[in-house]
């Protein structure tokens, strides 16, 4: 919003003639608008390219008929959500019926508020930012079972139920390891947080206290990615036992509002990771922030995110879905404990003067390491496209 | 009134009025047209057996009042863990004595079996 | 009237309205997502009064616990759909005597009492200032709050442990 002001500020005569309130509310809601475009443009690109990805890794093609490669084929299916009738069964209970879609996608949308995409673009820089976009959360969560228990189906409601629990559950190892970023940070602020990363990929708090840190991110990252609901972790919707979960009785544009807010969680909830270590957008090189005098700090944040909402549609893929009680299990027994150990252990490092600023080697982990990770990925999928491009020779000929 | 708020009420609005207008456009667009069919609980294609609201498994309540628990103490941490640079070895202290408390309960809580699903 | 009066005065209907909800609503499910509306406007009045780590806490806590928790409390509940809360007016008059007695009370507590009212400045960022409380002058109750959490812990390990019987 800043960002946006200063650009009212340079059209002559502005700050004469309009009114302080006036061009607050038009930032406002010039940035929510740009935040709304992106959320609800967003998952019509996600879908096609989890659909894609989905086809490439069971050796299919994926969408191919509606435009070229068939990269019309979700804004097809979104135009025909929009006509479909939304079915109102007739043991729902209606006013929750409408009302928990709305809540869950208002629980998704929020996060935004405080998403720091550059020094200057940002909804607001809240001094308990970081908390802010956990405890928005919830929303979700109440949506969730709000829907769940509207829906008067026994599909529905177990999903609900589940999907409360599991939240719930992986609420604490999400929270306990964000504690460990906090302390080494020393704030709450998205932005202060970027800050202390500032400085190139070395500085980022995943190579802080190596390893240690790197554990803290895959807790983190695990327990958004189950409170995401994604597989391994969406038992909430399990199809094979469940229907479609909490959804089951929802069709139209209601149905579409449930997957609107879920890719938007998961944007969240990447994005939130990336800042709090991947150093959000701050650039790998502090060469490459800039460019031609533009900081392209916006860029960075969205790629890394990006990058992470591509390791969930990855892992979708990839793992199978855990039983109940395995879940409860991992949330409990394994990310719990490893969170707090790990507060307590950062924390006696941050205290001793030798290691305050971090382990003597912390500078020479992250690029070799990061440049290995990607060499192999790169390595992999090129192999996986010519295995690909084969198979697709030999079914020619 | 506080400058900082201002754009999370501004969100929040357009939030609502996104849902709000959703809603209005699907209605408008979409119209229903309800029959016996369409309208019943969907169950694999045989009638619903019952109510959908029977009694639920304790142990989700159980579950949720652990959540709550931590939660709360995860509240009590936040505040010092900001300013815990700060501190020196008095945090570190507090810290453990904290930690410690917070551990034993924990530790208590899975021996007898309250965190197995 | 300022932008933060209409701000108040709005959040105190909600507030008011949802919380008559909760109390009058004859479907016990209707009365715990009113509370929703409840725990929200009162995080509203935190924000208002600048207390913005309380408020995250209040909607963390109270939204994404308690309210949670009395869903799945009512799911516990047997029959819950053909439920019919329906209180009997009883002793209609002591009833109404006690609680306007209450009334006074609590009305002559809250006008009798000299608010500091614009004495404090507020704190611009309250959640380190709350870390030092605890850690400074606060530091006993913050003890013996850490204590009680655990307490609490043990004695709901209890309830939830397995059963060897069962």
């Amino acid at each position: 919003m800043d960002a946006l002001l200063r650009l009212f500020s340079l059209i002559p005569g502005w700050d004469q003639n309009v009114p302080a309130w006036a061009s607050i509310s038009l930032a406002g809601l010039l940035a929510a608008g740009l935040c709304l475009g992106f959320i609800s443009l967003g998952p019509v690109g996600y879908v096609y390219v989890e659909r894609k990805l989905a086809g490439f890794m069971q050796d299919r093609l994926g969408p191919m008929r509606v435009g070229p490669w068939g990269l019309l084929q979700t804004i097809a299916d979104t135009i025909k959500l929009l006509f479909k009738e939304a079915i109102f069964p007739a043991a729902v209970n209606r006013p929750l019926f409408v009302v928990a879609p709305c809540l869950v996608v208002i629980g998704a949308f929020m996060g935004f508020a405080v998403l720091p995409f550059s020094p200057t673009w940002q909804g607001t820089d809240l001094d308990v930012g970081a908390f802010y976009v956990i405890a928005i959360g919830s929303l979700s969560t109440v949506g969730l079972i709000m829907a769940g228990w509207a829906s008067n189906n026994k599909y529905a409601l177990f999903g609900a139920m589940r999907s409360a629990a599991q939240i719930v559950s992986y609420e604490i190892p999400a929270v306990m390891s964000l504690i460990v970023v906090v302390m080494i940070a020393g704030s709450l602020s998205l932005q202060q947080i970027v800050a202390a990363q500032a400085g190139g990929l070395h500085n980022w708090f995943l190579w802080k206290f190596f390893p240690l840190n790197v554990i803290a991110f895959l807790v983190f990252f695990t327990a958004t990615l189950a409170e995401c609901n994604r597989t391994p972790f969406d038992i909430p919707e399990a199809e094979s036992e469940l229907v479609a979960g909490f959804h089951t009785e929802y069709s139209g544009f209601f149905f579409a509002m449930f997957f609107l807010a879920e890719y938007t969680e998961m944007f969240v909830a990447s994005a939130m990771v990336s800042v709090l270590f991947l150093g959000g957008f701050a650039a790998p090189l502090p060469v490459l922030q800039t460019v031609a005098g533009f900081d392209i700090g916006p860029v960075w944040l969205i790629a890394k995110a990006w990058a992470l909402v591509f390791v969930h549609m990855w892992l979708r893929w990839t793992l199978p879905r855990l039983r109940v009680d395995q879940l409860m299990h991992v949330a409990w027994k394994v990310l719990l404990p490893i969170a707090l150990f790990l507060i307590v252990v950062i924390g006696g490092l941050l205290t001793a003067p030798a290691t305050a600023g971090g382990f003597p080697w912390d500078p020479w982990f992250g690029w070799p390491l990061t440049a290995l990770l990607c060499g192999y990925l790169m390595l992999t999928a090129l192999r996986a496209w010519r295995w690909h491009a084969r198979q697709v020779r030999e079914a020619v000929a | 009134m506080l400058p900082v708020y201002v754009p999370i009420l501004i969100l929040a609005v357009v939030a609502i009025g996104f849902a709000a207008f959703t809603i209005v456009a699907s209605h408008l667009l979409g119209q229903p047209r309800p029959t016996d069919a369409k309208s019943a609980v969907y169950e694999c294609g045989m009638p619903a057996i019952g109510t959908a609201r029977e009694r639920f498994p304790i142990k989700f309540y159980l579950v949720c009042m652990i959540f709550i628990l931590l939660d709360v103490d995860a509240a009590f941490l936040y505040p010092w863990a900001l300013i815990y640079p700060q501190l020196g070895w008095f945090g570190f202290v507090e810290m453990l004595v904290f930690m410690t408390l917070l551990g034993g309960g924990f530790a208590y809580a899975w021996k007898v079996g309250a965190l197995d699903w | 009237m300022t932008a933060s009066a209409v701000v108040f005065w709005v959040l105190t209907l909600i507030v008011l309205a949802s919380a008559a909800v909760v109390v009058l609503s004859r479907s016990l499910i209707n009365s715990a997502f009113a509370l929703l509306a409840t725990f929200s406007g009162v995080a509203g009045f935190y924000v208002l009064l600048g207390a913005d780590f309380l408020a995250a806490v209040q909607f963390l806590v109270y939204v994404g616990g308690i309210l949670i928790l009395l869903v799945f409390g009512v799911m516990l509940t047997h029959r819950i759909q053909d439920l019919d809360l329906r209180a009997e007016a009883r002793q209609l008059v002591p009833g109404l005597f006690v609680a306007a007695g209450v009334f006074i009370l609590l009305a002559a507590v809250a006008t009798r009492t000299p608010w500091a009212i614009g004495a404090g400045r507020l704190p611009s960022a309250t959640t380190a200032e709350i870390g030092r409380a605890f850690l400074g002058k606060y530091l006993l109750p913050f003890e013996a709050a850490s204590i009680l959490l655990l307490v609490a812990l043990i004695g709901a390990a209890l309830i939830v442990r397995k059963r060897e019987d069962a």
